[in-house]
């Protein structure tokens, strides 16, 4: 098992990332309203690794988007490294970044102009040396010169890593990092994430529904669900909780639990709905 | 109390505007430029056939063979310099409206907009994209002008600078409208960007002056920055004077266009926010 780095912290740092009362609901072509986040509150402290899990349409990447400012909630605060990202979001910015299989970098441009723009976008110096060195440690100086929209799925995975860690994030969100990719360059990205934990104590989020990669990479994770966080914990901590033997199999139980979800988060099924009543 | 950048442990304090990420996009839209040299040429290409096509007539209708045009014949070069100088309002339109869809068609807007980069620095680097992507397209076909028709463009003088300033902002205006109408629509608007300019030809008197109009759509015409240009263009050629009325009242027109331009944008890129359109627009 990984060791971790000490997260011991002053207690008057803020958390890498806060959530509070995060809602977001849009507007349905007939006039009414779809809640994609509920009201959902978490904090995420600095230097872990959190997962955000959930199936598809649970919310994971109306969250994310939020977290990052492209989406403006319709309630509720964000506060990122202590500041506000509804007042302050280009403070932060420099230090943090993204990553996502659906989200894509520019494909006429090569890995090198790609990484280029982003650097200076950034306000790095040494551009080219940072290049460089992102290309080396992430073995892209193969296709430096090559255009970004002809690389594999791995490939263009570890060019979008190279761009998300361009700046030495503090804060890292990565959405489905590992998607679409074959086992063993998905383990090369997981390595490769644990070891820029260790090396700089960085935040990282991720959003993924590979519970293998979540039991190996995450301290703590977030489960979604219908817009609302419906449990949290350590992964061994829910594992146990739910009488499980994988996270997987945690993750199952909620997905399939019937019943809508409250608003503290319960999933309420036939049976408590009919105690409830 | 909210805190500020001073206040953040390690922040460095950032300008609200910088001109090293403006230059970051600029790159980015020159890299794509000069990765692809058809793209160069037909930058090159329209204004180039349209100052021949455009030339030929001129030269027609100023002989005796085209029936004693005399109203073209008084200005050497009348219709050229028209054609030129609408290509810059065309281009300059264009050449915002493009960058745009760059980032679209790349649905690359995610990640610009979890970088640093403000929007007003975006729209500035989409402006000075605009500005070299004219100057490639116009800059040969004024220099052809003179050896197949013995005209220069720039015998206008120092007032052409003030035509092309004038016109290219108009342009600006009319790519930030178009750019906010495909955030607000999505990419079935994107033909808009081909289209919107041309409504403006018949009412710009770009070939004609504003009096050929019928009455009612004369002050249409001269609501319009473009139609005291190409007024002013024609009195400078045909009479050799500067019309400083004229080219006051484009300057004035142009700031509340571009006033109006910013804000919708402004306000479109807002939208885009709360609809969550920076991330799922694309092809």
């Amino acid at each position: 098992m990984t060791s971790r780095p000490s997260t011991a912290l002053s207690p008057a740092l803020s958390p890498a990332i806060r959530a509070d009362g995060l809602t977001k609901r849009f507007p349905t072509p007939d006039g009414r309203e779809v809640t994609a986040v509920d009201a959902i509150a978490f904090t995420v402290p600095r230097g872990s690794v959190t997962g955000l899990l959930g199936g598809n349409g649970a919310g994971k990447t109306t969250t994310i988007s939020m977290l990052l400012g492209l989406l403006l909630p319709t309630a509720g605060t964000v506060e990122i490294l202590g500041v506000d990202m509804a007042r302050h979001r280009h403070a932060v910015l420099p230090r943090m970044n993204f990553s996502s299989p659906y989200v894509e970098l520019p494909h006429r441009l090569t890995v090198r102009e790609n990484l280029t723009v982003y650097a200076h976008l950034y306000g790095l110096t040494c551009v080219k040396k940072r290049v460089q060195e992102l290309a080396e440690h992430l073995d892209l100086s193969r296709f430096l010169d090559r255009p970004s929209g002809g690389l594999s799925a791995g490939q263009k995975t570890r060019v979008a890593l190279a761009k998300a860690l361009l700046n030495d994030p503090e804060v890292l969100l990565l959405d489905e990092p590992t998607a679409s990719l074959d086992p063993d360059t998905a383990d090369w990205i997981r390595t490769y994430l644990e070891r820029y934990r260790l090396r700089t104590g960085a935040t990282i989020l991720l959003a993924s529904h590979n519970m293998l990669e979540v039991e190996r990479l995450c301290d703590g994770v977030l489960m979604m669900r219908q817009g609302r966080i419906v449990d949290r914990g350590a992964p061994s901590a829910l594992v146990a909780r739910y009488g499980r033997q994988t996270l997987e199999e945690v993750f199952l139980d909620i997905a399939r639990a019937s019943g809508s979800v409250e608003s503290d988060g319960r999933i309420l099924t036939g049976e408590t709905a009919d105690a409830a009543e | 109390m909210q805190p500020n950048e001073a206040q953040i442990p390690g922040a460095i304090p950032r300008a609200d505007f910088s001109l090293r990420r403006v230059g970051a996009m600029v790159l980015r839209y020159w890299y794509l430029l000069r990765g692809s040299w058809p793209r160069i040429l037909e930058l090159a290409y329209w204004p180039t056939m349209q100052m021949i096509l455009w030339g030929y007539i001129n030269q027609f209708m100023a002989s005796t063979n085209g029936g004693g045009s005399g109203w073209v014949a008084q200005g050497a070069g009348v219709l050229v310099s028209a054609v030129l100088l609408w290509d810059v309002l065309f281009r300059g339109q264009l050449g915002v409206s493009i960058s745009f869809l760059e980032e679209m068609w790349s649905r690359n807007l995610g990640h610009l907009f979890v970088s640093p980069l403000r929007p007003g620095e975006w729209v500035t680097a989409l402006m000075t994209m605009s500005l070299l992507r004219t100057l490639i397209g116009v800059l040969p076909a004024t220099a052809l002008a003179i050896p197949f028709f013995g005209y220069s463009v720039y015998a206008l003088g120092l007032p052409l600078a003030a035509f092309f300033a004038n016109l290219i902002v108009l342009g600006w205006s009319l790519g930030l409208l178009i750019v906010a109408l495909i955030l607000r629509y999505g990419m079935g608007a994107e033909g808009l960007a081909w289209i919107v300019v041309f409504m403006l030809a018949p009412v710009s008197a770009v070939y004609y002056p504003v009096s050929v109009l019928p009455a009612w759509l004369q002050p249409v015409s001269l609501a319009l920055p473009s139609a005291h240009v190409f007024e002013g263009m024609r009195a400078l050629v045909f009479e050799g004077v500067l019309r400083w009325d004229h080219l006051a009242w484009a300057v004035g027109l142009n700031v509340l266009y571009m006033a109006g331009g910013i804000a919708v944008f402004l306000y479109a890129f807002h939208q885009a926010r709360v609809r969550g359109a920076l991330l799922q627009t694309g092809e």
